[in-house]
């Protein structure tokens, strides 16, 4: 007999406890659910059932699911673009010429309009199968999630503090090691920041991209967007409150169990070497400390990808050669090349465009985007108008600011194109102007960008500053012009930029609405766009998206930057 | 006669210019180390004493010259020398153990071993029971004693440290010297060498064997210490005072004129200026001005109840000598007539002068004037005045350069200056 004796208290260490049972059992649901939809992935697009959608509210758990689980696909295909294309930028001088720009302009191309496409091409790799059609959808959010992730990383990469490279230079850590160690570190906290921006931009996408109609043929894909869809085309103004509903639990609870962790987690890494105020610990994150079998696992999985990323894989690069070595006539063979490409590329363009298109079109399309964006204009000051007081009064008073955050951020997250039916019938019931009235569907969602950065701006504001206005009697308007608006400048400028870039994008889905038979068009290049894609008509959508591209280019370029630029150099505090 | 463990022949640093010469950071610097000494590169900020630890530690690569480790040519970090950083340089996500366990994973020692070694280096820094915090839990001179370990762990022979307690405070930086110079006097240190970079004279002679004094434009070692004195060493102790005192003079000794290299004349404008302001030169001249002092001081003694170190006090003289207000002299300093003047004058009477001053003495702030009354706008670019300044000297220093006259300029009503759109003028002056 020979029986290995465990010492009783590390034994009893490791026995689960009931904080296990709870979170294991959580485990296990996901995992079923998985398995579930991942079946359904495989089926052949006629068979029955494969793309029906029921109005049930039973079927809702079962398509939140789906949706939900479509939307972390993308993030992990963005997760893997991220960490390619980001970082590939960042390290290599010559990719970055062409990587960056590109990353740029990728962001301010409303890809919405290009759904028709991709999803036949989508279909042509997986012919009749859902997965065709499953990936075109996964795609369409891809886009709406990657590029900002990708800047965030480049940029994190480019300001690596120097001290810390050296250290890690002369304490031999090889290539692998110092991206592990310090590259990655660095870069987490804006890379979760980014991670939840982009989740709450993918809601919107998903909703657009699950139903999609390619010339005469319709598909639905098993999910909360064409529930939508579906009941809109019914006119079930019930269906559509369910959907609502499940709407708020889904993002209730990734935001609670996922993202709540993760943002208290990437604290850890935030570049400071001063103690500050740390928020207490979310429940999820204590809830997994406090369970046994599960923080043993994770703490397995931790030591594993540790230790491979301590591998000490080099790349036989020397830290001296590294250095401008960089020879001269390679640097301008390869702009020559990216010259070339660009020239080649422009020209296809434009005999492609000459075959189908004429100067009136042209005219026409920027003409509607003037429209569009006289609508972004108008809606981007009324919401600050809006917006800009209400933060500041909840910013200057911390028991509300930190009421009013989680939930100006939620709110962000709500795809809201789930209210547009609800706006449909308001119209269509009291005969409003739909020019007018089908405008404010585009600021819907990304109105609290402003609310919420503007809290956080008036939260930051220091007190020393505000008691120095209250001793000089500064009030009133004087009050605004002087002290608070400059002192909250460059966070409001941060949430603007994301609020019109975002009520660009929503233009193409707000501009054209429906509610059953009932379609109500607004004239616009969102409309232009909308309805070129419903013909398939390509020429036309590719115009009205190069047209909508420069729109939002030279908007950015000649107002935003430079007021960012403004705002960082005169009205930083600090 | 041991072989040294690192030798450092005719070793040079330039950075190449494409308008102009190379700018020389480093000009044939020769530097032998043996065992069992500690070594201080003494010098202003500027002289070239840093790159040179960067050259050593195989962070940089020099221009010219060779440097031999254990008489084998460094190439890229060298196993056996080991770094301590001013900032520190501390992971902020990872705890004091991993950071000091960092360098050994990088070279796969296994986990046990680490473990092992890093308990031992903390215990022996006196961090025992910090294993656990994250550096930003900890104060300025913990976290180095965490940089200290984290060096110490790796056992290496040669030990490098980049001016280790000047971001620390007095008090502080005082306590982890005295406990490094008892380790290393008790043997204790797993190192065979020490060479530190330092801009403290003070603590050059109280911790270090030889003390090697480097001179500025370009960086060379000007000469060679022998620090005689058995651990532990008084400061207060009279031939440690005298020490202290040479080496003032030393550093505030005019460079020897050269005759083997006709220098061609030095343009106006290659004359970087250090970021000095008007409030401290004010100040300075009139702690000078007043007794005790009478209008002539020693430079430590005036050093000491101002706390100023060698890198605040000399910059400081030095602009002031540039502009004929005071000289410098063998570690003395004392006002001229105009100096005396300056103190005397009011508020408008010290702006004249010293606007004067600037036409006379900086050809800098004298053509900026002139290009400004000579445009029919009265405005100028100061991205035009850079570019001709790093035709002579390094981006950093005429960045810097500008900077400065950009603020003596504008206390003198010389000219105006708008930020936002980078441009000299003459606007809001009578």
């Amino acid at each position: 007999m020979n029986t290995v004796t465990h010492p009783p208290l590390a034994a009893d260490r490791r026995l689960p406890n009931l904080w296990d049972v709870i979170a294991i059992l959580c485990v296990f649901a996901t995992l079923i659910s998985v398995a579930h939809v991942a079946r359904g992935t495989w089926v052949r697009i006629d068979a029955p059932g494969a793309t029906d959608i029921s109005l049930d509210p039973w079927r809702l758990p079962e398509y939140a699911v789906r949706t939900t689980l479509r939307m972390f696909a993308a993030l992990a295909a963005s997760l893997v673009f991220t960490f390619t294309y980001g970082t590939a930028a960042a390290k290599s001088q010559r990719a970055g010429i062409i990587l960056i720009p590109m990353l740029d302009i990728l962001q301010s191309v409303p890809i919405l309009g290009f759904l028709t496409f991709t999803v036949v091409f989508f279909m042509n790799l997986f012919p009749g199968q859902v997965l065709g059609l499953e990936l075109a959808s996964i795609f369409a959010i891809f886009t709406s999630q990657a590029w900002n992730m990708a800047f965030s990383m480049y940029q994190s990469l480019r300001s690596v503090p120097a001290d810390l490279v050296e250290a890690s230079i002369s304490f031999h850590l090889s290539a692998w090691q110092k991206f592990w160690r310090l590259e990655v570190p660095f870069a987490i906290p804006g890379l979760v920041w980014n991670t939840m921006m982009s989740m709450s931009g993918g809601w919107f996408f998903v909703v657009a991209s699950e139903a999609i109609s390619v010339g005469d043929d319709t598909w639905k894909l098993p999910g909360i967007g064409s529930y939508i869809a579906e009941a809109q085309k019914a006119r079930d103004i019930g269906a559509i409150i369910w959907a609502i509903i499940a709407m708020l639990v889904v993002i209730l609870a990734y935001d609670q169990l996922l993202f709540r962790p993760l943002v208290a987690w990437s604290a850890k890494f935030r570049f400071e070497t001063t103690a500050g105020a740390t928020a207490s610990d979310p429940w999820m994150l204590r809830l997994i400390r406090r369970t046994r079998f599960l923080s043993f696992v994770g703490d397995a999985v931790g030591q594993a990808a540790s230790s491979l990323g301590g591998l000490r894989l080099s790349f036989g690069r020397n830290p001296w050669t590294r250095r401008e070595t960089q020879s001269r006539t390679i640097s301008i063979v390869w702009v020559i090349l990216i010259c070339g490409l660009l020239g080649w590329a422009s020209w296809r363009a434009f005999t492609f465009a000459a075959a189908e298109l004429t100067w009136t079109d042209l005219g026409e399309a920027v003409l509607l985007g003037l429209v569009t964006l006289l609508r972004v204009i108008v809606l981007m000051v009324l919401a600050s108008l809006v917006w800009v007081p209400i933060g500041v009064w909840l910013g200057l008073r911390p028991a509300w600011a930190r009421r009013a955050q989680p939930l100006a951020q939620f709110l962000a997250a709500f795809p809201a194109n789930l209210f547009f039916p609800v706006f449909v019938i308001v119209i269509v019931h009291f005969q409003l102007n739909r020019d007018i009235w089908l405008t404010p569907l585009m600021v819907l969602g990304t109105q609290w960008y402003i609310l919420f950065n503007v809290v956080a701006g008036a939260a930051a504001f220091p007190g020393d500053l505000r008691e120095v206005a209250g001793s000089f009697r500064v009030g009133g308007f004087l009050w605004w012009r002087k002290i608070i608006i400059p002192g909250i400048f460059s966070y409001y400028i941060t949430g603007a930029i994301t609020a019109s870039g975002g009520c660009w994008n929503a233009a193409i889905v707000a501009e054209v609405v429906s509610w059953g038979d009932t379609k109500l068009i607004a004239h616009g290049l969102g409309a232009y766009i909308a309805e070129a894609t419903e013909r398939g008509d390509m020429a036309r959508v590719v115009l009205g998206v190069a047209v909508m591209s420069t729109f939002v280019l030279t908007f950015n370029r000649l107002l935003w930057h430079p007021l960012y630029a403004y705002a960082r150099r005169r009205l930083t505090l600090g | 006669m041991d072989a040294p463990l690192l030798q450092v022949l005719g070793c040079r640093q330039a950075y190449h210019k494409e308008a102009s010469a190379d700018l020389v950071v480093l000009e044939d610097v020769n530097l032998s180390l043996r065992e069992g000494e500690i070594v201080a590169l003494l010098g202003r900020s500027g002289s070239g004493k840093s790159t040179l630890l960067r050259i050593v530690s195989g962070l940089l690569q020099p221009t010219a010259g060779q440097v031999t480790w254990r008489g084998i040519p460094v190439n890229g970090p060298t196993e056996g020398i080991a770094m301590v950083f001013q900032s520190f340089a501390l992971f902020p996500w990872l705890t004091v153990q991993e950071n000091v366990e960092l360098g050994l994973e990088a070279r796969g020692v296994s986990r046990v071993e680490r473990e092992k070694r890093a308990d031992d280096a903390l215990d022996l820094i006196g961090l025992g029971g910090f294993a656990s915090a994250y550096p930003k839990e900890l104060s300025g001179g913990m976290q180095q004693r965490v940089g200290l370990a984290r060096a110490l762990v790796v056992y290496p022979d040669l030990l490098l440290m980049d001016e280790p307690f000047s971001a620390l405070d007095v008090l502080t930086a005082e306590t982890l010297r005295t406990d490094l110079i008892d380790l290393w006097a008790d043997g204790k240190l797993p190192v065979k060498s020490v060479l530190m970079v330092t801009h403290n004279i003070e603590e050059a002679v109280l911790m270090c064997d030889r003390i090697l004094v480097f001179s500025s434009n370009p960086g060379r070692v000007a000469s060679e210490l022998t620090v005689p004195f058995p651990h532990p060493r008084n400061r207060l102790d009279p031939a440690f005072r005298q020490m202290v005192d040479d080496i003032y003079a030393l550093m505030t000794r005019r460079a020897p004129v050269e005759p083997k290299t006709a220098a061609p004349p030095l343009h106006p404008l290659a004359m970087p200026l250090e970021r000095v302001g008007i409030n401290l030169m004010a100040g300075l001249m009139e702690a000078l001005a007043a007794p005790p002092y009478d209008g002539r001081a020693d430079l430590p003694a005036l050093a000491a109840p101002l706390h100023y170190e060698v890198d605040d006090l000399l910059p400081l003289g030095e602009t002031l000598q540039l502009l004929r207000f005071a000289v410098l002299e063998e570690g003395d300093i004392y006002l001229t007539d105009k100096g005396r003047a300056f103190v005397q004058a009011d508020v408008d009477g010290r702006r004249t002068l010293f606007a004067e001053t600037l036409r006379a003495h900086v050809p800098l702030a004298n053509m900026i004037r002139q290009v400004l009354e000579e445009r029919w706008n009265h405005r100028a670019s100061a991205v035009r005045f850079r570019d001709e300044l790093e035709d002579h000297m390094s981006p950093d220093y005429a960045a810097d350069t500008l900077r400065t006259v950009i603020g003596w300029g504008r206390y003198a009503e010389l000219f105006s200056y708008d930020e936002e759109a980078e441009q000299f003028n003459l606007d809001d002056l009578e």
